[in-house]
């Protein structure tokens, strides 16, 4: 039986900082493991369309004509498995997620003009 | 006999995580009824293995609950590697019951807040989230998810985790057992957190096993049941010995959680002691046919996954029984004769994941 369990980690509380993070006072630190949004190296990729193929999600719209890489990124779960079947290792996950935004939206990457 | 009202609790209460509704029949404020309703979260989960092939199905497995989600995935992938008769090796089996345990510890540090919260000890449930965001740091350094973990594929997983970081993995555990423990040490010791839980809710052993209780509600009233026992993932290598408690009381299931947390972390160090070097995966070749039925041991209790698959890429039929479903029918019987202010506490100790019992 005990009255004030909680008087130590109370204390301790009143003379340490607050656990949470100050965002955005304070830039956000992201662990190394962390699946955030995913990138591409445009200049390594063949198109082949193997990533769209695996994508759980049909997040990703691959062209052979003209040659665009798009990814919804509202769509993307960063379930990594575009990242494990890439043939040319063109795909990573960053650890940083993508970008609030009130619609989806994709990203296009590509040498010709990419479409919207 | 004074008149009988009928007061609705849910699906939208501030002690509830997730949607049920329960229309309590009381005398005075005493309960004498509980009429449960779900289906306000029901999506449609099983339907959907028609139209994802059983390798892709493991992500939405996985997302059946944002909680257990890891077990759910493991289970999944159990019931496709038996149709198919696969052989997962051996440090995939040792990752995914260390996966398991973290999921399991961070799932009982949540349960704990949100307990705490139920009886309006709010900086208490403050601090059981706090240690559980250590606990999901872990997670997300070894997984890259937070509680969608997603490392776990049929015939392996999808990372591995080096030796040096179980090492840290196992300090960092050891470091924040303590901290737990002073958080436990509250939940078992003090007065008025005693006073909302002892002899609250009670369920005897014999009521626990006929109405079907299952996980820490069923190991509280004193039945010695846990999937684990059975020996999936690497369960069997490692020994396991359950936690049961036999008071039967809100109390009893408070405590078998706080020794389970304390029960994972030794079972981690069991983990990290035996694992070899080795692959994590074995290649999948070819599509299953057959049906298997797996269970696993979830934080909240026994799941069950049904498989069943005709040789093509989708599975003809999955079915999935989740513990809370299984845990609705004890809590009706614990409800009854309970004072209404105790209604809370009750509902939160079967640790109710609606959005898992309804798929």
């Amino acid at each position: 039986m005990c009255l004030l369990g909680m008087t130590k980690t109370v204390l301790k509380n009143l003379f340490s900082g607050p656990t949470t993070e100050r965002y955005p006072f304070v830039a956000k630190k992201f662990l190394s493991g962390t699946r955030g949004k995913v990138d591409i190296e445009i200049e390594k990729c063949i198109y082949c369309g193997i990533c769209q193929r695996k994508c759980p999600t049909a997040a990703i719209l691959v062209t052979k004509e003209p040659k665009t890489w798009a990814v919804n990124r509202m769509s993307c779960i960063s379930c990594n498995a575009c990242v494990e079947v890439c043939p040319k290792k063109c795909l990573a996950l960053n650890v940083k997620y993508s970008a609030c935004a009130e619609k989806p939206y994709q990203d296009s990457f590509g040498p010709e003009k990419p479409h919207a | 006999m004074s008149n009988r009202t009928v007061i609705p609790f849910g699906p939208q209460h501030p002690v509830l995580p997730e949607p049920i509704h329960l229309d309590l029949v009381v005398e005075d404020e005493k309960v004498i009824e509980a009429i449960p309703s779900i289906g306000f979260i029901h999506r449609g989960l099983e339907k959907l293995v028609e139209k994802k092939d059983f390798i892709d199905y493991v992500y939405v497995a996985e997302r059946i609950c944002g909680i257990c989600s890891f077990i759910h995935g493991l289970t999944y992938c159990m019931a496709v590697e038996e149709v198919m008769k696969i052989e997962v090796p051996d440090r995939a089996q040792y990752l995914r019951t260390i996966w398991s345990e973290l999921s399991r510890i961070h799932s009982h540090l949540l349960w704990l807040g949100l307990t705490a919260d139920s009886f309006g000890f709010e900086s208490l449930f403050m601090q059981s989230w706090r240690l559980r965001e250590l606990i999901l740091d872990i997670i997300e350094e070894t997984t890259g998810g937070r509680v969608i973990f997603g490392s776990c594929k049929v015939g392996g997983a999808r990372r591995d985790i080096s030796s040096a970081k179980l090492d840290e993995i196992m300090k960092k555990l050891r470091s924040y057992q303590a901290e737990m423990n002073m958080i436990g040490e509250v939940f078992l010791n003090d007065v008025t957190v005693k006073h909302r839980m002892q002899g609250v809710g009670m369920l005897s052993k014999a009521d626990a096993k006929s109405l079907g209780a299952v996980g820490p509600m069923l190991r509280a009233s004193g039945v010695a049941m846990d999937i684990r026992m059975m020996g999936y993932a690497s369960y069997g290598k490692i020994g396991f010995t359950p936690v049961v408690e036999t008071a039967g009381d809100c109390y009893a299931r408070c405590k078998v959680r706080i020794r389970e947390i304390d029960a994972s972390i030794d079972i981690i160090e069991k983990c990290v002691e035996m694992i070899k070097d080795g692959p994590i995966e074995v290649k999948v070749t070819g599509t299953p046919n057959g049906e298997f039925f797996a269970r696993s041991e979830q934080p909240r209790g026994e799941a069950v996954y049904y498989a069943k698959a005709n040789g093509t890429k989708f599975l003809q039929r999955l079915r999935v029984r989740t513990p809370t479903f299984a845990n609705i029918a004890p809590l009706l019987a614990t409800l009854k004769g309970c004072q209404l202010a105790d209604v809370p506490v009750i509902v939160l100790t079967i640790d109710p994941c609606i959005s898992c019992a309804e798929r």
